[in-house]
């Protein structure tokens, strides 16, 4: 099956709808906010998988694990830390992990994260800028270089082939760099 | 604890926001984040590049009923949606070793199951898949592990105690990374024993004759 080719680009604002839905799903199991982004996200994941070498079966039945993941973890997602898309990124990873490699992955120590349970708007908002940013950074990247840092991100490359420079436009995301670690000393006090 | 010197590169930061480091640094690379703020921060950064990958990874056409399909799943699933509060993470419960770590050894220090290595070095091995293997090795203070080089990358994290060599001091936190064709001889710092945790994706292979016999044996 083809996947279709690249989406239009997104603005922010993209990326504060499909946080404030999460937060729906999140705090009222929302199943008509769940049901945007099960058709926003579910495609890209599916596209994710194959492109990271799933069948399009297997591919169809993870995409649906990871949406119901989606539900099932929406409590630990957390708007001052990532996009919706990070987040459901990483499950897909892991996911991905399970599925392709069998190995076991180690995650790092769940630390706390702050007294007050929901981040400032102005943090989220920040994130969600940095996230444009960062998107429009990768595709500004030469041909050559963007598709290695797809193919870095699909599972393609090994650590050693990622050293020899995939040249990541982290610059681009200095303000959430900065605000994960203000989170975590204010924490660590 | 000191304040860390050495971080995560970012190549070794992509490999794992991406799931493609072999389990053993895997473990490694979890053990130091647990420890470092910095690097879970730029852990984040890496994170969000995927996000923006799949963003645009294009979309492949899902079945029809997929969302219905999806439902179903998360009525079916037996831990269908548990209503915890945002601070529900586990404190820390003392001890040397972040949870990962302890996940891996099924206890603290105390459960360690050391085997002699050579030369006064203690080791553990951890099961891990073949591709790459970690172990925890303990240097008493002042001793040295052989001069050595490596086929592929070696990480190691101070858990306890410090190591100097060639390059620099390593401390609590500190992780170091080598390449191959590296050749370096950490030697732990006098008046404390030392604990690492070091993770190689290729046997290490050793200059002098007779720990190169014995390395068949010792598994160093």
């Amino acid at each position: 099956m083809a996947v279709a080719s690249k989406a239009p680009r997104r603005s922010g604002e993209d990326d504060l709808q499909w946080t404030a839905l999460l937060l729906r799903v999140r705090d009222h199991q929302d199943r008509e906010a769940f049901a945007r982004l099960f058709r926003h996200f579910a495609p890209r994941v599916k596209a994710f998988l194959m492109k990271s070498g799933a069948s399009p079966s297997l591919a169809e039945d993870c995409a649906q694990d990871v949406m119901a993941t989606v539900w099932q973890k929406a409590h630990l997602f957390d708007p001052g830390r990532a996009s919706v898309a990070t987040w459901v990124f990483t499950i897909a990873r892991n996911r991905r992990i399970d599925l392709l490699r069998k190995d076991r992955r180690a995650e790092p120590e769940d630390l706390p994260w702050g007294p007050e349970p929901e981040p400032d708007q102005a943090e989220v908002m920040e994130l969600a800028q940095d996230t444009e940013r960062l998107r429009v950074a990768l595709q500004q990247l030469p041909e050559k270089q963007r598709l290695l840092v797809e193919r870095a991100y699909f599972g393609d490359l090994s650590h050693s082939e990622i050293a020899t420079e995939t040249g990541l436009p982290l610059g681009t995301i200095k303000s959430r760099i900065r605000l994960a670690l203000e989170r975590l000393r204010h924490e660590m006090k | 604890m000191h304040t860390i010197a050495h971080h995560l590169t970012d190549p070794i930061l992509t490999a794992y926001a991406a799931g493609t480091l072999p389990e053993a640094f895997n473990l490694v690379v979890a053990t130091h984040l647990s420890l470092c703020d910095e690097c879970r921060s730029q852990l984040a950064a890496h994170e969000a590049v995927g996000g923006a990958v799949l963003e645009d990874a294009g979309e492949a056409v899902m079945s029809e009923d997929a969302l219905d399909a999806c439902f179903a799943r998360i009525a079916s699933s037996p831990d269908a949606p548990i209503r915890v509060g945002h601070n529900h993470h586990a404190k820390r419960k003392g001890g040397l070793f972040p949870e990962p770590l302890r996940d891996y050894v099924g206890g603290d220090l105390d459960a360690v199951n050391w085997r002699p290595a050579g030369l006064g070095v203690r080791q553990a091995i951890l099961s891990t898949s073949k591709n790459a293997s970690v172990r925890l090795l303990y240097i008493p203070a002042g001793a040295e592990v052989p001069d050595h080089g490596h086929n592929g990358t070696e990480m190691t994290l101070v858990l306890k105690g410090a190591f100097r060599d060639e390059f620099a001091r390593f401390g609590a936190g500190d992780i170091e990374i080598c390449d191959p064709n590296v050749e370096h001889t950490p030697v732990a710092e006098p008046g404390e024993d030392c604990i690492c945790l070091a993770a190689t994706d290729a046997p290490l292979k050793f200059s002098g004759l007779l720990p190169k016999i014995a390395q068949p044996f010792l598994r160093i």
